[in-house]
């Protein structure tokens, strides 16, 4: 059985961020806890925090279960992950400016070229691009794990669209009307400047053509759309319009937003709809959710797309074991964020250390998301660890492996009472004019017992992220 | 603000309206179906009202025979039907989906819980679901809505669309609901005048509420003259044709302003409003009842067309 750190107490003791909470928890009797909960369930329906499932009948509209138990960082411990935050954003930025332009990590043999250039993600339309400020990755989503008091892990980078930041929102307003109490007696960082703040991003990176105040747009797959609340939700609060494909089009050397008035250029659009569907001239001819001809209009200057398109190959699988790499060569700096240790099957000494350690290990394919076609050593049978010892054996380069990692617990209401539940952490970082990040992200936590898997999918939900002024 | 957010604020309230029709449509069909036979019994008012709602034939395929029961089934519950209730709730609350952020959280709420309370009627069995239930509940449900946007709304353009479809769909409707009177006395032209034939009268004037309003309006006998004045050219009803055109009006007027342009729709709106404010009662009768409505209809639709290529189809220059 494998030790985790508390995130609340350690050796018995509770940890300095959390002791208000201790009497907060102390002071809530079970009958109070239910009826503040149905109230936060009540409060989410009403206003509309939902995400749809189509397809699996009944109400589409589903909650994510919310764990009003919030997570805590100190100032200190912040200002380290944000440090972090910041230098693997800037990293990968540089990262994607460089593959599409002179590939200068490849020439110099730290990055193979295969895993570039043969990348699915890899777009070749944009090779020879230089988006404004030379930003691609505009929102960089980076998933964070903890395994003791000072040990941070990256696990995944994000940067294309992530998702998500409305819960981050969301929670925090929640708690704020529930637990008055608790925010007049911590001193806790606002989160509610994103929407701002991505207001001032997006802005900051208008085309070269635009010669006013940018209009911005963010370009939704429409209403179907799992996350179409979030989008909703964000155009909302920066006070922008929320557009869909058929709502824009291409004529002269500009995009155009159909209104009530007439034609109104757009210059900014925050897309959340994926490379291959923005424009079916230049990519899948098929899709009906982009506008024909928006690339050749961004490649003259005249339109600005968030995320670039192509931004996807800097936080592919095989990509990710190179940052710390990347943070070298582009930055001069040491990175400040370990990645996991990660074992690349494609050398031949990882793969000898990865088969005598399989039963301990999680192999993941390199190419493979959403937890298909992996193991997970200490979960599985040895039927199934030797099966996949077979498949390792014969295709090595298409796996890595890492150690199965001892994630942090943060106390969390469930059935019996008050229990430990395992966490990860994504916090959102802007990259524009300026690099922001707001103090605080999503916290998703596996509410199953034993759980390690936080996905909504699996039984995962969201807590308020709060952290503590100085 | 995007054509696709007006269309669709637009076409909200035009299906909350078209929802409020279908259901003082089943009020006047089953208040007339009450009376002694006038004719052919029953099936020659129902028919007429299916007629009058423009979906006659749509029904005859489906169900045959016009018994009150699938006339109910037709009128409420029907998807197949557009103009059903709950074929009209679910679009409108679809609509309210796709531009929540152009709502208030009162405006989403009532929406979404009419939608919720439709799907328990629809649980429920039928032999619990009378239809005087079915269309009140209807009627309140429009009510409340309408209620929410008035009491929480911001008074942008969007507010503007959503009362041009009311509008639009109000004038529309009653023009159809006053067109069922003619169907209904057209075989009998012996009866006018006749106790019935001002029964009938009073039944339409209650299924739009207005038969209070009516003698509070003008006092003593119910005659056809009146009440066509009544629904047709007198502004103090709201039903009116004459107030809805006045409400179009009022509407395309702030738009214009506010855009600072004028288009086809406002023109046509015009047209539409000089020709009623000249008419008097006696001309329509003249005309003929059923050719005026057919012709009031025709213009109505002719400028939600307008209303559409000017505004919300997206494509104007």
């Amino acid at each position: 059985m494998q030790a985790f750190f508390d995130e609340m107490k350690s050796g018995g003791a509770v940890r300095a961020p959390y002791a208000q909470l201790q009497d907060w928890l102390a002071a809530m009797p079970a009958e109070l806890r239910n009826l503040k909960q149905a109230e936060a369930e009540a409060l989410f329906r009403r206003i509309g925090i939902t995400f749809a499932v189509y397809g699996e009948g009944g109400d589409p509209d589903r909650l994510i279960p919310f764990d009003m138990f919030p997570r805590v960082f100190t100032a200190l411990e912040w200002h380290r992950l944000e440090r972090g935050i910041r230098q693997r954003a800037r990293a990968l930025n540089a990262f994607l400016a460089d593959v599409y332009d002179r590939g200068e990590i490849v020439r110099a043999g730290i990055v193979p070229g295969r895993l570039v250039y043969l990348n699915e993600a890899y777009e070749k339309a944009m090779a020879g691009i230089r988006p404004p400020r030379g930003v691609f990755s505009h929102i960089v989503g980076i998933d964070l794990v903890r395994t003791g008091a000072d040990e941070f892990f990256v696990l995944e980078d994000n940067c294309r669209t992530p998702s998500g930041v409305s819960y981050m929102l969301e929670n925090r307003e929640i708690m704020m009307r529930m637990f008055p109490d608790l925010f007049r007696g911590n001193r806790i960082e606002p989160v509610d400047g994103y929407p701002e703040a991505l207001r001032r991003t997006l802005a900051s990176v208008a085309p070269p053509k635009c010669d006013r105040e940018p209009t911005i747009a963010i370009l939704t797959p429409g209403h179907f759309n799992s996350a179409y609340y979030e989008h909703s939700f964000l155009a909302d609060l920066m006070g922008v319009e929320l557009v869909e494909g058929q709502d824009l089009f291409v004529e002269g050397d500009r995009v155009w937003m159909r209104t009530t008035e007439g034609p109104q250029p757009v210059d900014v659009i925050y897309r959340r709809i994926d490379d291959a569907f923005i424009d079916p001239l230049c990519f899948r001819p098929d899709s009906m959710l982009g506008i024909a001809g928006l690339m050749d209009v961004y490649r003259s200057g005249g339109v600005t797309i968030c995320s670039a398109p192509g931004a996807g190959v800097a936080d592919d699988k095989a990509v990710y074991t190179f940052v710390p790499e990347m943070v070298r060569f582009y930055l001069g700096e040491e990175p400040i964020l370990p990645n996991v240790p990660t074992w690349q099957c494609a050398k031949s000494e990882d793969l000898k250390y990865v088969l005598s350690h399989l039963p301990d290990l999680v192999v993941k394919e390199v190419h493979g998301s959403g937890g298909y076609g992996m193991l997970v050593g200490p979960k599985a049978t040895s039927e199934q660890v030797e099966a996949f010892r077979a498949r390792l054996v014969e295709r090595p380069e298409n796996y890595i492996a890492q150690p199965t990692l001892a994630l942090s617990t943060v106390p969390s209401f469930v059935e019996e009472g008050v229990a430990p539940r395992h966490v990860d952490l994504r916090p959102y970082c802007l990259v524009g004019e300026r690099i922001e990040l707001v103090p605080g992200g999503l916290t998703r936590v596996a509410l199953r017992e034993g759980s390690l898997v936080v996905n909504s999918s699996q039984g995962g939900g969201v807590k308020d992220t709060w952290v503590l002024a100085q | 603000m995007l054509s696709r957010t007006a269309a669709n604020l637009f076409w909200l309230a035009r299906y909350m309206e078209r929802a409020e029709t279908a259901a003082r449509f089943l009020e006047v069909g089953a208040r007339i179906a009450l009376l002694p036979n006038a004719g052919q019994g029953f099936r020659n008012e129902w028919d007429a009202l299916l007629r009058a709602a423009g979906t006659a034939d749509a029904f005859a395929r489906k169900y045959g025979e016009p018994v009150q029961r699938n006339i109910e089934s037709h009128l409420f519950f029907d998807q197949d039907n557009p103009a059903s209730v709950a074929a009209c709730i679910r679009n409108a609350r679809e609509n309210g989906r796709i531009v929540r952020t152009a709502l208030t959280t009162q405006v989403w709420e009532a929406l979404n819980t009419a939608h919720a309370e439709l799907q328990e009627i629809e649980r429920q069995p039928r032999s619990d679901t009378g239809l005087s239930r079915l269309t009140e509940w209807t009627i309140r449900t429009a009510a409340l809505l309408r209620g929410t946007i008035d009491a929480t709304l911001l008074r942008n353009d969007g507010y503007d669309f959503l009362h041009l479809g009311y509008h639009l769909e109000r004038a529309d409707n009653t023009a159809r609901l006053l067109d069922v009177k003619y169907f209904v006395l057209l075989p009998k032209v012996e009866f006018v005048g006749s106790g019935l034939d001002n029964y009938q009268w009073v039944t339409l004037l209650r299924a739009l509420s207005a038969h209070r309003a009516f003698h509070w309006a003008y006092g003593g006998e119910v005659t056809a003259a009146r009440i066509a004045h009544f629904l047709i050219l007198n502004p103090q009803c709201p039903r009116a044709l004459i107030t809805s055109v006045q409400g179009l009006n009022a509407h395309l007027d702030r738009l214009s302003r506010g855009y600072g342009r004028s288009t086809p729709a406002q023109t046509a709106a015009r047209g539409l409003l000089g020709e009623m404010a000249e008419m008097q009662v006696e001309q329509i009768f003249d005309e003929g009842l059923h050719e005026y409505l057919s012709r009031f209809i025709g213009a109505v639709s002719g400028l939600g067309g307008r209303i559409h290529d000017s505004y919300l189809s997206g494509d104007q220059r």
